[in-house]
């Protein structure tokens, strides 16, 4: 028992020596033309000695310290607490959600720049998610192509204000109804599949996608992608510094206030941020609507539900068009974000990351999904002095994660419904 | 009400049923029985549209239901449970009979969006429905409890007043006595002779349990190896000869 606790113990200290010293203890720089591996300073080998031999004391001593953790909780006051009454704690829920959003809404005007652009970006991500939270959180239909979507929605504005100049106001709901045309399209041949033959054909599909934007060249300029997409404009107001187009207005100039790059910024932030409580809202009540009970009886059991009169393909349908409306949503949003796509941002790793935010979120909460995409798109930013052991460390958590909390953050929960009993 | 005519149903090369007919009538509790493997199951799946029959008729209320989507059989009115329960296992007990009324989903998306008045007086409805079924099988209690956590005869319950709630005529029950302990059996007993009696509806019945099957059915058709053995009210088909040699044995 000790000594395969002491060996247990080593082990693990061995392990964190091997993990941490290559990552932090050497360094790689470019002399000349050659590189040169060099170590760093003595403190940072401290350190992970030091790492590592708290990892060894720690495994030696766990039951111990466990042991004595288990008591320490009992001093918590909270424990033996009943959990809340389930009406109160939806009151406190929607008050607390309320708040967040009100925070959102301010909280650009006292942030930097690069703060609220990324922001932006987690907010495209949670539409995104969103999205495919009904396609796979709800109707359990496995789609590893939902990029295709997203970037059906970006191409379709960029496309339409290259050729015909049209305007970001009136592409995002074409972007939208166009995607979620792509989605309806996509669903006719896939009916019949399930598990994983639908997860490859909806693979195939993203690529397909993908692969005609890179080579139709003469229509979406291949590889060399589309520039130039406009910002959004407010009541015919741009954000620019000069006035692009004819009839418009500057915002600057309209108010009198000095021109500043981060109106646009705040601007886009706000759309975003919109059109995400939008999405969150309208899923919320389809997943109350017959709709949303109609997806989850598919994921659960297809075939029972067809016995009691559900059709397969109506159910299966408006699922795919409501995931693939939002995600041209996001890509109208996308594109204007960004002023300029190529097919280099529509790639399999972007569906992949998205499915990755469902799952970890917990599929089918959309509270879970929501905090999934602000983690996803954070983190990767926060651990930037990793540089290129961030996405090391993103499947490491990822890994942690499905072992310890394969539900997801938030699980979904169950909506409780209060019937009056018969008299 | 319910007309089965020479029906057959062939996979490649093995003949499952071969020429069984049916009648039930209104009002009545039809049961099959037939040993293990004898084609009574497949005989369901044909009713239900789950498989597309190879042969013969089936009509329901005057028309003809063979090989139509087994969706639309359900829609017609005859809804049907399963050999092994298939609840909505993950939705709570409410949300599995609330299902089982959303026929028409796409006309009311909109409706429901914006919540018209008509949304919410359906929505009441069922939910109405739902909770009156509830009572009805004794389990209001339950009502927001994950199905997949109740006891097995809870699920076996459940699963026909998930059927009831779509309001059928003809209710297919495929062994629903099975796993159950005599107290429950006893109950379910009750539960189905009350279907027929105070909602009107015919049940065609597969079931082992001979007490069950002698107690409560009207008539009764005795399948084996996919052919009709004989067919009658209990006591015609207990004393028959070759029932008793193929199934009941002799005692």
């Amino acid at each position: 028992m000790a000594a395969s606790n002491v060996r247990h113990a080593l082990f693990c200290a061995i392990v964190t020596l091997v993990i941490s010293y290559p990552i932090l203890g050497l360094n790689l720089e470019a002399e000349g033309i050659n590189i040169v591996l060099t170590g760093t300073d003595t403190t940072t080998v401290v350190a992970i000695a030091c790492a590592a031999l708290v990892v060894l004391l720690f495994q030696l001593f766990r039951d111990s310290l466990m042991g004595k953790l288990g008591a320490v909780s009992n001093l918590n006051p909270l424990t033996g607490r009943k959990p809340m009454e389930q009406k109160e704690r939806a009151k406190l829920e929607s008050w607390v959600l309320t708040g967040l959003v009100v925070v959102a809404l301010f909280w650009p005007f006292f942030s930097s720049r690069g703060a609220v652009d990324l922001a932006t970006l987690v907010l495209i991500y949670v539409i995104l998610a969103l999205g495919l939270n009904v396609v796979v959180g709800l109707a359990g239909l496995l789609d590893l192509g939902y990029v295709a979507f997203y970037a059906v929605g970006a191409y379709t504005f960029a496309l339409l204000s290259q050729y015909y100049g049209v305007s970001f106001w009136m592409a995002l709901p074409l972007g939208a109804l166009l995607a979620g045309l792509f989605g309806l399209l996509l669903g006719f041949p896939v009916l019949r599949l399930r598990g994983d033959y639908l997860a490859i054909v909806t693979l195939g599909f993203g690529e397909i996608i993908r692969i005609l934007l890179n080579n139709w060249t003469n229509v979406t300029g291949g590889p060399n992608g589309i520039g130039g997409i406009p910002d959004p404009t407010l009541f015919g107001m741009e954000f620019g510094r000069r006035v692009k187009e004819e009839g418009n207005t500057s915002f600057h100039e309209t108010f009198g206030i000095a021109y500043s790059g981060e109106h646009k910024v705040i601007f886009l932030y706000l759309i975003a941020l919109v059109l995400a409580i939008i999405t969150a809202l309208i899923i919320r009540r389809l997943m109350k609507m017959p709709v949303g009970r109609a997806w989850e009886a598919l994921r659960e059991d297809e075939i029972a539900a067809r016995s009691l009169g559900l059709s397969r393909t109506a159910v299966k349908l408006s699922a795919f068009t409501i995931g693939a409306f939002f995600a041209g949503f996001a890509g109208t949003l996308f594109a204007s974000k960004q002023g300029f796509i190529s097919p280099e941002s529509f790639v399999f790793l972007e569906s992949a990351i998205i499915l990755a935010i469902v799952v970890l979120g917990g599929m089918g909460s959309q509270i879970g999904v929501i905090l999934a995409a602000i983690a996803v798109t954070i983190l990767p930013e926060l651990a930037r002095e990793f540089s290129e052991y961030r996405m090391l460390i993103f499947g490491a958590a990822m890994v942690l994660m499905m072992i310890w909390r394969p539900q997801g953050l938030v699980p979904m929960r169950r909506l409780h419904i209060t019937l009056k009993t018969q008299e | 009400m319910l007309k089965i005519q020479n029906l057959a149903m062939r996979f490649g090369g093995l003949l499952a049923v071969d020429g069984v007919s049916l009648d039930v009538q209104e009002r009545e509790i039809h049961s099959i029985i037939g040993p293990n493997g004898a084609g009574k199951t497949t005989v369901f799946n044909c009713m239900s549209g789950f498989y597309k029959p190879s042969g013969g008729k089936i009509i329901f209320q005057g028309t003809e239901i063979q090989g139509k989507p087994d969706y639309k059989i359900s829609r017609m009115g005859m809804v049907r449970t399963f050999q092994h329960v298939r609840l909505f296992t993950q939705m709570s007990v409410v949300e599995n009979l609330l299902v089982a009324q959303h026929r028409h989903l796409s006309t009311n998306l909109l409706a429901g969006l914006i919540k018209t008045p008509n949304y919410r007086e359906r929505e009441r409805k069922s939910l109405d429905r739902a909770a009156y079924w509830l009572e009805r099988i004794g389990m209001l209690d339950q009502a927001n409890v994950d199905a997949g956590n109740l006891s097995y005869g809870q699920q076996r319950r459940l699963e026909i007043a998930r059927c009831m709630v779509t309001k059928p005529q003809l209710l297919m029950l495929d062994e629903p006595a099975a796993g159950l302990n005599p107290a429950e059996t006893l109950k379910l007993n009750q539960l189905i002779v009350s279907l027929k009696e105070d909602y009107s509806v015919s049940v065609v019945l597969i079931e082992h349990d001979m007490n069950l099957v002698m107690d409560i059915s009207d008539r009764i058709t005795v399948i084996n190896q996919g052919r009709p053995l004989a067919s009658g009210t209990p006591q015609e088909v207990r004393v028959n000869e070759d029932v008793i040699k193929a199934y009941l044995g002799e005692a």
